[in-house]
């Protein structure tokens, strides 16, 4: 679905020296897949999102977006499509001053027939559980509500895959739980392929595969239970690891018997009853 | 407390007026408007009373809001009034110290005022009716064929939709730097004119940062959605005509008749 191969992108005002924000990243995707990259600020966990958009484009190595080469110029609307994106603020992607406008944005730039346009707007909206609210104007909504309708906007496009680059930073700890568990769902009932950038742990739990980026680079990937046992080395990183597998390493520490890669509650709940 | 200003002077109904398409009502409210400058005799605004009384009963607007829309311009209203009394020659009435008032003074004074308040009342009934968007959809639709000799009519419409979307973000953030600025010391309310403009300059300068940041980020997030101008694109909302416009329409051009029969037919008394 998605492959980079080594891929380095460097912004162009940097002249001083040779700094990458990106340096030789490569990444394979599957369809259906939901991936988490991770990073404190900086590590270039945006940039890489922007690239897989075809918003920038790599200064070395190929991104293939479904087999379609990213510098082709004829593919580019078609990669727009395949690969839609959802931003960090919900104010600045909102377009129109109703909720069903906006989502009908999308289909309306590719041309798509008003019939069609107004079934796939209606779809969207109850798959983000929003459709109460399609003739609502979208600044009297709360920021998570903001953000689904920026995430229908995106699936009435027809996407085999969405990109969410920090969707949730800005979002009260509801707004929160409203995304992550949109995404999940879409990932499951639809079979999207996701793509989460973010820096809250926790969301990553849910994750296929989780990558790690620390200064341009990918530092770690594998699943969620493979990475966040390796607690000292995501520290290194400025990252933390989700909250009770620091406990977790805490009560290792301390002479516990327990496995080092657990990652939720009940996970903990389950091994800590089995001790003796 | 800026938060509820709410934008246009839009009163939502669900009444044959509202329902119009926007397009028609546009240019209803243009021959309306040209209607007026045809008048040339007192009665001819019998027509329009009767005309703009239909469509006041029709749309259900209370005569209030159409009061509120005059209010900003009774200035300018007066001020012709004025003008026109104290400045038009012919037969004298009344000279206070070296103004004379003439017949035709008074007579043409209250000819210009007529026009004046009918013209601001058409044009709030239009703006009144009609909401923000579907305005600017009818503008779109009806600049679409200037589009050959180079008027952008897709642009200017994504313009307003744009500007009409962010009016009340911004208006919020307007909000919250005044507090932030207050909470700091910032006085925006005392002082002389100068010391009040100066005053808004910590308040202008964040507000234009972060415009321009939220400009470039919907600008991508626009491009992220395969925006690329008017070309091929379709709507969702289709504008179609009904046979309510028909009449309507058939009703301005018989009042449009009516003006211009007044205008070149006197009664022989």
């Amino acid at each position: 679905m998605i492959k980079t191969e080594n891929v380095s992108f460097r912004y162009p005002s940097q002249e001083t020296e040779e700094l990458f924000a990106l340096h030789d990243i490569n990444i394979s995707i599957k369809k259906g897949e939901f991936v988490a990259v991770l990073g404190h600020n900086g590590s270039g966990k945006s940039t890489f999102a922007k690239l897989l958009n075809a918003l920038l484009l790599p200064n070395f190595g190929v991104v293939y977006i479904n087999g379609m080469e990213t510098k082709d110029i004829s593919n580019l609307w078609n990669i727009r499509q395949t690969a839609g994106m959802v931003f960090q603020n919900p104010d600045n992607q909102i377009v129109a001053t109703v909720v069903e406008e906006d989502v009908a944005f999308g289909p309306e730039n590719l041309g798509i027939p008003p019939l069609e346009i107004r079934k796939r707007v209606d779809e969207s909206l109850i798959d983000v559980g929003m459709f109460e609210y399609r003739k609502h104007s979208p600044h009297l909504l709360s920021g998570g509500q903001k953000q689904r309708i920026a995430i229908a906007g995106i699936l009435s496009m027809k996407p085999k895959c969405i990109i969410l680059d920090e969707p949730t930073a800005m979002l009260d700890p509801s707004g929160r739980k409203e995304v992550i568990e949109t995404i999940i769902k879409l990932n499951k009932e639809e079979n999207i392929t996701i793509v989460l950038i973010t820096h809250y742990m926790d969301e990553a739990v849910n994750a296929d595969k989780v990558y790690v980026m620390g200064d341009g680079k990918i530092a770690l990937e594998g699943t969620p239970k493979q990475v966040f046992s390796k607690v000292k080395e995501i520290k290194e990183l400025g990252l933390d690891v989700p909250q009770i597998t620091e406990l977790a390493q805490m009560l290792i520490d301390e002479g516990v018997d327990l496995p080092s890669d657990i990652l939720t509650v009940q996970e903990m709940v389950v091994e800590l009853c089995q001790l003796k | 407390m800026l938060k509820d200003i709410t934008i246009g002077q839009y009163i939502p109904g669900d009444t044959k007026i509202h329902n119009l398409d926007p397009r028609i009502k546009i240019i209803i409210t243009f021959t309306f408007i040209a209607s007026l400058f045809f008048i040339n005799k007192f009665y001819g605004y019998i027509f329009v009373l009767a005309f703009i009384s239909m469509a006041t009963i029709i749309s259900k607007i209370q005569i209030k809001y159409l009061f509120k829309g005059l209010k900003p311009l009774i200035v300018i209203i007066l001020l012709t009034v004025f003008l026109n009394i104290f400045m038009t020659e012919g037969k004298v009435i009344y000279t206070i110290w070296r103004f004379k008032i003439t017949k035709e003074g008074l007579s043409q004074a209250g000819f210009m005022a007529l026009r004046l308040i009918f013209l601001i009342t058409g044009a709030s009934l239009l703006t009144l009716t009609t909401s923000p968007i579907s305005l600017t959809d009818g503008i779109e639709k009806l600049l679409n064929p200037l589009r050959k000799i180079g008027v952008p009519a897709h642009e200017i419409a994504m313009m307003m939709t744009i500007a009409l979307r962010f009016i009340p973000t911004l208006l919020e953030e307007t909000d919250k730097i005044m507090k932030a600025q207050m909470a700091r010391g910032a006085d925006f309310e005392s002082g002389n004119i100068i010391t009040r403009a100066k005053a808004m300059i910590p308040l202008l300068v964040p507000l234009f940062i972060s415009a321009f940041r939220r400009a470039d980020e919907l600008a991508m997030a626009m491009e992220a959605r395969c925006y690329r101008g008017g070309e091929n694109r379709t709507r969702m909302k289709q504008l179609k005509l009904e046979l309510i416009d028909l009449g309507a329409s058939l009703i301005t051009v018989a009042f449009f008749g009516a003006i211009l029969w007044s205008r070149y037919y006197t009664f022989k008394i």
